[in-house]
C-alpha cells in the first residue's frame, strides 16, 4: 500500500510537468498579455513605454524560455507576481484557498447528506411515489444549469425572503475569531453551499439508485434471503455495502470536481475563492495567476484519481493493493 | 413409511406477464420424507427452479401469485409472515444455489458468510460460531480451513466456492435441503467431487433433500425418488430404480432415450421434437406433451390428464403412455416388411 502511494506520487511529477507545459502554452496563446489587460484603452499609456516594460519583463521571449524561467521559480515555491494585484501569486492564493476549501468541504458534506439517503430510498423502494419524486428531482437538477439555479436561489432567498446574504464570505467590520464572525461566515456560506449541493447530488443519487436496483437481483442477495436474514439487514449488509463501492470510488473525483465546479458558484455569489479569482484573472489576462490556478486544479485531479484508487482498494477486497 | 418432512399440495406459482398471471408451477403435489432424496428433473423452463423458489419464499410477491399449500411441520409456509418464514429458512430449510461464482457476497469473508445464518438462528458466542464454521469447512472437504475462513470469495476456485455454498446451507443443521442444480455451473471433474460430497453429507446428516437437476446421471447416483416435470406439471413420480428400468410417461422415455450411450451404438441420438412452450404460449388443456409427440393419435390422450398409479408407487399422468412408441423404432419394421414383399 505504502509502496503504491509512493509510486503514484512519483508518477504525478511528470504528469504535472506535462500539464504545466500545456497550461503555460495555452495561457500564452490567449490574445493579449498582462499589460494589455492593465492598460487597454487607457489614453495616458504610452505604447513605447509599454513595449519597453514588455521587453524588460521577458514577455517577448519565446515561450520555452519563459516557461523555463517560470518552472525554475515555481520549483522554489515562487509562482511569480500577479500583474494586476501587484503581489506574489502564493500570497494572493493563500487567502482564497481557505475560502474555497471551506465551500467545497461543506458542499461535499451536504451533497452526501442529501444524496445518500435519497439514493437509498429510491433504490430500495423502486417505483413507489417516493422514488418517482426523487427521480423527477434528479432530472430537473440534471437539466438545470448551475448558474441559472444559483441565480434563482439568490433571487428567492436573498431578494424576496431576505434571509441570507448574496455576496462575499463574511460581513465587513466583524472581528476575526468571535462568535459573530463565525455566524456571519456560516450565513455567507449557506446559499453557495446549498446551490452547489442541490445540483451535485444528481450523480450520486442516480448512481446509488441504479446500483441498488442492480445489486438487488444478484444471486448473493437471494442467498442472504435463503439464510433467513431479515429484509432490513439484507439491504444494509448485502445490497447497500456493494452499492456504496462506486460512490466511495467517486469520492476522490468529487473533491476535484468541487474545486473546478466552484467557478460558477463563486462568481455568482462573488465569493472570494479560487474560482472567482480564476474568472477575474482571465478577464484581466493575469496569466501568472491563471497558470497557477489551472495547475492547482490539475494537481487536484491527479491527486483525486489517486485518492479514488486508494479508497476503492480499502473498501473492495477484490482490488486490494498489496 | 418414514415421516414426511415437506408436503406440497396443488402448488400453483404464477407470474405476472403484462397484466396476466401465467402458472409456471401448475398444480404440483409432492412429498419429501425424512432422509429421502427426491430429484426433480425436467428441461429448462419446466418450472423446477420456480418450485424451489416457492418453497423458500424467494419470489418477488409483487408479480408472483402463490396458491395451494406447502406444509412444513404443522405450518403452511405460504401463509407465514416474512418474519416467521425467516425463522425457518436458513435453519430448518436451507438452499444450495446453482452458481457458486455469484452466490457469495464478494465483500464478506468466507467465515462471515457461513456464520451469518447462525447469527439469526442459533445462540452462540463468537468463538463457538468460529469453531462451528471451521468444523463445517472441514466437513465440506476444505483442508486449510483456518486460511479459507479469512479469505474472500474471489480468492477461491469454483469448486471451493461451491463447497462454501454447501457449508452455508448446512450451517444450522437443516432438516430439508433444496439443491437447485448444484453442479450445473461446475466443470465435470468438480461436478463428480461435489456430488460425492453431497452423498457423503446426506449419509451422515440424514436430511431430506430436494435435488433439482436436468442431469439424469446425477439423479441415478443420488436420488431415492424421482419427480419428472414438464411444462409446470408433474408427469411421473417413481422410485429411482423403477424410473430408469421402466419409464412410463412419453416425456420420461424421450428424455432417457436422448442420453448418449456407449453400450449400444445407435446411429442417431433421439431428439425430442419442438421446444418447451413459453408460459404465455402454453396450451393448458389436454396433455401438455401431446404437441411434441404428434404421431400419437389424439384419442390416446386424456381430455383432462390425471395422475394414475400405474404400478405400486409409480405414478404417471395421462393415458398416452399406454400406446406410446418412438417412430424411429417402427421405421425399421416397415422397411423390413416392404423389402420382403
Amino acid at each position: 500500500m505504502l509502496k503504491f502511494i509512493l509510486r503514484r506520487t512519483l508518477l504525478m511529477i511528470p504528469q504535472i510537468i506535462l500539464v504545466s507545459i500545456l497550461v503555460f502554452m495555452l495561457a500564452k496563446a490567449m490574445p493579449g498579455d498582462a499589460l494589455t489587460g492593465a492598460f487597454q484603452g487607457n489614453p495616458d499609456a504610452n505604447p513605447e513605454q509599454i513595449e519597453k516594460i514588455r521587453e524588460k519583463m521577458g514577455l517577448n521571449d519565446p515561450w520555452y524560455q519563459q516557461y523555463g524561467r517560470w518552472l525554475g521559480n515555481a520549483v522554489q515555491g515562487d509562482f511569480g507576481q500577479s500583474y494586476v494585484h501587484k503581489q506574489p501569486v502564493t500570497h494572493l492564493l493563500a487567502g482564497k484557498i481557505e475560502n474555497t476549501l471551506l465551500l467545497s468541504f461543506f458542499t461535499l458534506i451536504i451533497t452526501y447528506l442529501i444524496a445518500i439517503p435519497l439514493g437509498i430510498i429510491a433504490g430500495r423502494w423502486t417505483d413507489t411515489w417516493a422514488d418517482k419524486i426523487i427521480v423527477t428531482y434528479t432530472y430537473f437538477a440534471f437539466a438545470t444549469p448551475i448558474f441559472v439555479f444559483a441565480l434563482l436561489m439568490m433571487f428567492f432567498f436573498s431578494f424576496i425572503l431576505d434571509w441570507l446574504p448574496y455576496s462575499g464570505s463574511v460581513d465587513i467590520k466583524i472581528e476575526t475569531g468571535t462568535w459573530d464572525y463565525f455566524v456571519s461566515r456560516a450565513r455567507h456560506l449557506a446559499l453557495p453551499v446549498l446551490s452547489g449541493a442541490l445540483i451535485s447530488t444528481v450523480t450520486t443519487i442516480q448512481y446509488l439508485r441504479n446500483d441498488m436496483i442492480d445489486q438487488k437481483l444478484k444471486d448473493f442477495v437471494k442467498t442472504a434471503r435463503a439464510k433467513g436474514v431479515p429484509e432490513r439487514k439484507v439491504y444494509t449488509r448485502h445490497i447497500l455495502r456493494n452499492s456504496l463501492l462506486p460512490i466511495a470510488a467517486f469520492l476522490g473525483y468529487e473533491i476535484t470536481g468541487l474545486i473546478g465546479g466552484s467557478v460558477f458558484i463563486e462568481t455568482i455569489y462573488s465569493y472570494p475563492g479560487l474560482g472567482y479569482l480564476f474568472i477575474q484573472s482571465i478577464q484581466t489576462r493575469d496569466f501568472t495567476v491563471v497558470t497557477s490556478l489551472v495547475l492547482i486544479s490539475a494537481t487536484a485531479t491527479i491527486v483525486g484519481t489517486m485518492l479514488s484508487d486508494i479508497i476503492l482498494s480499502i473498501v473492495d477486497p477484490r482490488i486490494r493493493i498489496e | 413409511m418414514k415421516n414426511p418432512v415437506l408436503e406440497i399440495n396443488d402448488l400453483r406459482t404464477s407470474f405476472n406477464i403484462k397484466g396476466n398471471y401465467y402458472a409456471a408451477v401448475d398444480g404440483v403435489s409432492l412429498t419429501v420424507h425424512e432422509n429421502e432424496v427426491v430429484a426433480v428433473v425436467g428441461e429448462s423452463g419446466c418450472g423446477k427452479s420456480a418450485l424451489a423458489n416457492s418453497i423458500m419464499g424467494l419470489h418477488n410477491l409483487k408479480n408472483t401469485k402463490l396458491e395451494g399449500q406447502i406444509n412444513f411441520g404443522n405450518q403452511n409456509l405460504l401463509e407465514l409472515s416474512l418474519a416467521k418464514l425467516n425463522k425457518i429458512r436458513g435453519k430448518d430449510i436451507a438452499m444450495i444455489f446453482q452458481d457458486p461464482m455469484t452466490a457469495l457476497n464478494p465483500l464478506a469473508t468466507i467465515g462471515r458468510q457461513i456464520e451469518e445464518p447462525m447469527d439469526y438462528h442459533l445462540k452462540l458466542s463468537a468463538t463457538e460460531k468460529k469453531n462451528r464454521t471451521l468444523e463445517l469447512l472441514r466437513r465440506v472437504g476444505i483442508k486449510n480451513e483456518q486460511r479459507v475462513y479469512d479469505q474472500y470469495p474471489h480468492e477461491l476456485s469454483g469448486g471451493m466456492r461451491q463447497r462454501v455454498v454447501i457449508a452455508v446451507a448446512l450451517s444450522c443443521d437443516p432438516v430439508l435441503l433444496l439443491a437447485d442444480e448444484p453442479t450445473t455451473a461446475l466443470d465435470v471433474t468438480i461436478q463428480a467431487q461435489i456430488m460425492d460430497l453431497m452423498k457423503e453429507l446426506q449419509n451422515q446428516m440424514k436430511t431430506g433433500i430436494i435435488l433439482i437437476t436436468h442431469d439424469l446421471g446425477v439423479v441415478a447416483e443420488m436420488a431415492d425418488r424421482v419427480v419428472v416435470m414438464y411444462a409446470g406439471e408433474v408427469v411421473e413420480i417413481a422410485d429411482v430404480k423403477d424410473l430408469f428400468e421402466n419409464p412410463l410417461h412419453p416425456y420420461t422415455r424421450s428424455l432417457l432415450n436422448s442420453i448418449p450411450s456407449n453400450l449400444e451404438a445407435k446411429e442417431k441420438l433421439h431428439v425430442i421434437d419442438g421446444i418447451v412452450p413459453s408460459l404465455q404460449n402454453l396450451d393448458r388443456t389436454g396433455c401438455r406433451f401431446a404437441p411434441r409427440i404428434a404421431w400419437i393419435p389424439e384419442e390416446d390422450h386424456e381430455e383432462r390428464p390425471e395422475m394414475h398409479e400405474a404400478e405400486p408407487n409409480h405414478f404417471v399422468r395421462c393415458s398416452c403412455y399406454k400406446t406410446f412408441y418412438f417412430p424411429e423404432d417402427r421405421v425399421g419394421e416397415i422397411d423390413y416388411v416392404t423389402t420382403k414383399n
